[in-house]
């Protein structure tokens, strides 16, 4: 029991930190709360679910189950990608200079907008995943873990460790840490400040996107709303974690992740989301910058 | 007018680009239509430029601010016929306008309550629905428990949201910023999820039925007419507290915790007692509308006091104009009876009111009425 709780809770707590991702480095880079990226999150599960239905109708055989999630995670980390980069050219990068909670304002519109904009074009009704993912499992210390939930795990590993690989090795990954830690002097440089926030959006789309796909081949179903509800806990997740720190965002989302597989096993099902926000609030009272966030105020800064 | 478009083409390439973004969900043929409708819009936004708009646009910007200035002027005036046009209207609006005006007057209180704690002290507040949830409760159960009258309700749901105000400040008051806005945000949905969970007290999602509404003497103030005049004279009663609280030294003291907290602390303000005070007093007017709003509905689920709510309230202090009073009863007017013109459009309301958002931002970010004295703090140091 404990065991299968753990694993689901960790299975959860992968796909908050994926979108946990995408909060803290934009959050890093331009102190902005991204209200918008539970939608991007949410557009990327319905391309996944677009390409696969397009898939289908090409006639690819069931059997190429692996190429045909390959294909629809390419198709809803691009398409997503393209939202996020659209989203801050529009939306952010003339509010750049505004009044703090002006840009806090304009996500909120986009978050509506693109809510809508989804309703309207496939419908207010749940959709379903067109695919099935084998759902034989393996029995580990008596619980049993999917298939799907294994790759979910795998999945997430990887890209985490493949962002953290491109913010700690490679060029465009210095110039974000650099932009993050004072802008302006990253532009005397010669840092295209612009370029690197713009890839900040689309890398965090790009995370989220794939963090939609995999949740809707788990729960089966999309519905134009889900940005909502995981928009606010990826969140949580990146502030328990300390915003603005990339490994935060990731122990921030299993933590979460944990919690409330725990949470509703042993205590209340009901009450499980409340139980995240109880430790965010604690975690936040008796350390304010977070789990992993630096102390030196620098997080604190407003 | 300051971004894009220097060369119709570029128009086209946005056209493109929108109808690439938006092919996967509205299929071929709607993507092309979109394509060409921001291209042929943009160009006729570019030819509609080569008319000397700039002019244009600075005799609008001059007629504009004489306007300010003789409305300055005659600013009694000017509100003695905003008073009349509110105080006649249920002689010549049909129900529907009534009940949108009374909504709106409910929005202003709320709006009025944030505006005291993010707009005038500084302080992040995401949760601030918590408190008309709670104030809204605190009547509905007072009223259908022990049949309290609405006016024992009231004070009894100021008081109510004042105390969860204060029980929500002491802990946060070492928070700042962003931080401050997620522990709000935190304690406003652990307390909608009580209110949809706690079933003995709350009746869990189905809500409280069978509010009373309210009475004077013997009249029951049952016709949206009545109920109307009520709101309207809460709502200006809020208002006129406000002007008068921030004008007094206790408004000043919160200026100068939002302009600087170290500067406040050192001039010997009490910091944490002043940022209490605006905690417990935004509380208890949200207290205040939420008994309103109780006593109009006759009912209440948790489901009016979601996360979304909060941010519309936000919406509506950030986009009239923080810290300045006409600007959040305009926001709050503004943000209320859009969606309601809007309705003509049904299907597309809500997506062009998100548009209609992003652009009043980008357009005008102190707001449609920025307080001038607002101009300086929030501001990061400029870029280049």
């Amino acid at each position: 029991m404990l065991v299968q709780q753990i694993i689901n809770g960790l299975t959860l707590g992968s796909v908050y930190a994926l979108i946990a991702l995408g909060y803290t480095m934009v959050y890093g880079i331009i102190k902005l709360i991204n209200f918008a990226h539970g939608e991007i999150y949410m557009i990327g599960a319905y391309a996944g679910i677009v390409s696969m239905g397009l898939l289908t109708l090409l006639g690819v055989p069931p059997s190429l189950l692996p190429v045909s999630i390959l294909v629809s995670f390419l198709a809803a980390g691009v398409v997503s990608a393209a939202y996020g980069v659209t989203v801050e050219r529009l939306a952010y990068r003339p509010l750049r200079q505004a009044p703090r909670l002006s840009p806090l304002i304009s996500a909120v519109g986009v978050s509506i907008f693109l809510q809508n904009f989804v309703m309207l074009s496939q419908g207010a009704g749940d959709l379903v995943f067109p695919i099935t993912f084998p759902l034989e499992g393996i029995s580990f210390l008596g619980a049993r873990i999917t298939t799907l939930q294994i790759f979910i795990l795998a999945a997430s590993v990887l890209l985490m460790a493949a962002l953290t690989m491109f913010i700690n090795r490679t060029r465009m990954g210095t110039a974000m840490r650099a932009t993050s830690q004072d802008r302006v002097m990253a532009g005397l440089v010669g840092i295209n400040v612009d370029r690197v926030i713009a890839v900040t959006f689309a890398i965090g789309s790009l995370l989220a996107a794939v963090a939609g796909v995999l949740v809707g081949v788990y729960y089966g179903l999309v519905n134009f709303s889900i940005g909502y509800v995981a928009g606010l806990k990826a969140f949580t997740a990146a502030v328990l974690g300390g915003i603005g720190s990339v490994p935060g965002a990731m122990l921030g989302g299993v933590l979460l992740g944990l919690l409330e597989a725990l949470g509703a096993a042993y205590i209340s099902s009901e009450y499980k989301d409340a139980f995240a926000f109880l430790v965010l609030i604690a975690v936040l009272i008796f350390r304010p910058q977070g789990l992993m966030g630096s102390a030196d105020g620098s997080g604190e800064k407003v | 007018m300051r971004r894009g478009g220097k060369i119709p083409s570029t128009w086209f390439l946005w056209g493109g680009w929108v109808a690439l973004l938006t092919l996967p969900f509205v299929g071929a043929a709607s993507a092309v239509q979109i394509a060409l409708a921001v291209g042929l819009g943009g160009i006729a936004l570019h030819a509609a430029r080569r008319v000397p708009l700039d002019s244009l646009a600075s005799g609008i910007r001059q007629t504009a601010s004489s306007g300010w200035s003789i409305a300055g002027r005659h600013a009694a005036l000017l509100l003695g016929a905003g008073l009349l046009a509110m105080l006649t209207l249920p002689l010549h609006a049909n129900n529907y306008v009534i009940d949108v005006a009374t909504t709106t007057l409910i929005y202003v209180i709320l709006a009025l309550g944030l505006n005291l704690v993010v707009g005038q002290t500084g302080l992040l507040h995401l949760g601030y629905v918590a408190f008309y949830g709670i104030g809204a409760y605190t009547y509905a159960l007072l009223s259908t428990g022990v049949h309290a009258s609405f006016w024992i309700g009231l004070p009894a749901a100021m008081l109510a949201a004042a105390l969860f105000g204060l029980v929500l400040g002491f802990p946060v008051l070492r928070l700042r910023g962003d931080y401050l806005a997620i522990v709000t945000l935190g304690f406003g949905e652990v307390t909608r999820l009580v209110l949809r969970n706690w079933d003995e007290v709350t009746n869990g999602p189905n809500g409280i039925l069978g509010i009373a509404r309210p009475s004077l003497g013997g009249w029951v103030l049952d016709t949206p007419a009545s109920f109307y005049y009520l709101v309207l004279v809460l709502a200006l009663l809020a208002l006129f507290a406000m002007r008068r609280i921030f004008q007094s030294r206790i408004g000043r003291a919160w200026v100068a915790i939002r302009e600087d907290e170290l500067a406040a602390r050192t001039v010997g303000i009490d910091v944490a007692r002043y940022k209490l005070l605006a905690f417990a007093l935004g509380a208890a007017v949200a207290g205040l509308g939420g008994s309103v709003f109780a006593a109009k509905m006759t009912f209440v689920s948790p489901e009016s006091f979601t996360f979304f709510e909060s941010v519309i309230i936000l919406c509506m202090v950030v986009l009239g104009g923080m810290g300045s009073l006409p600007g959040v009863v305009l926001g709050a007017a503004v943000i209320t009876i859009l969606p309601e013109l809007l309705r003509g459009v049904s299907d597309y309301r809500m997506l062009i009111f998100g548009a209609a958002m992003v652009l009043l931002m980008v357009f005008r970010p102190q707001g449609l009425i920025g307080s001038r004295s607002l101009a300086y703090e929030f501001r990061r140091p400029r870029r280049r």
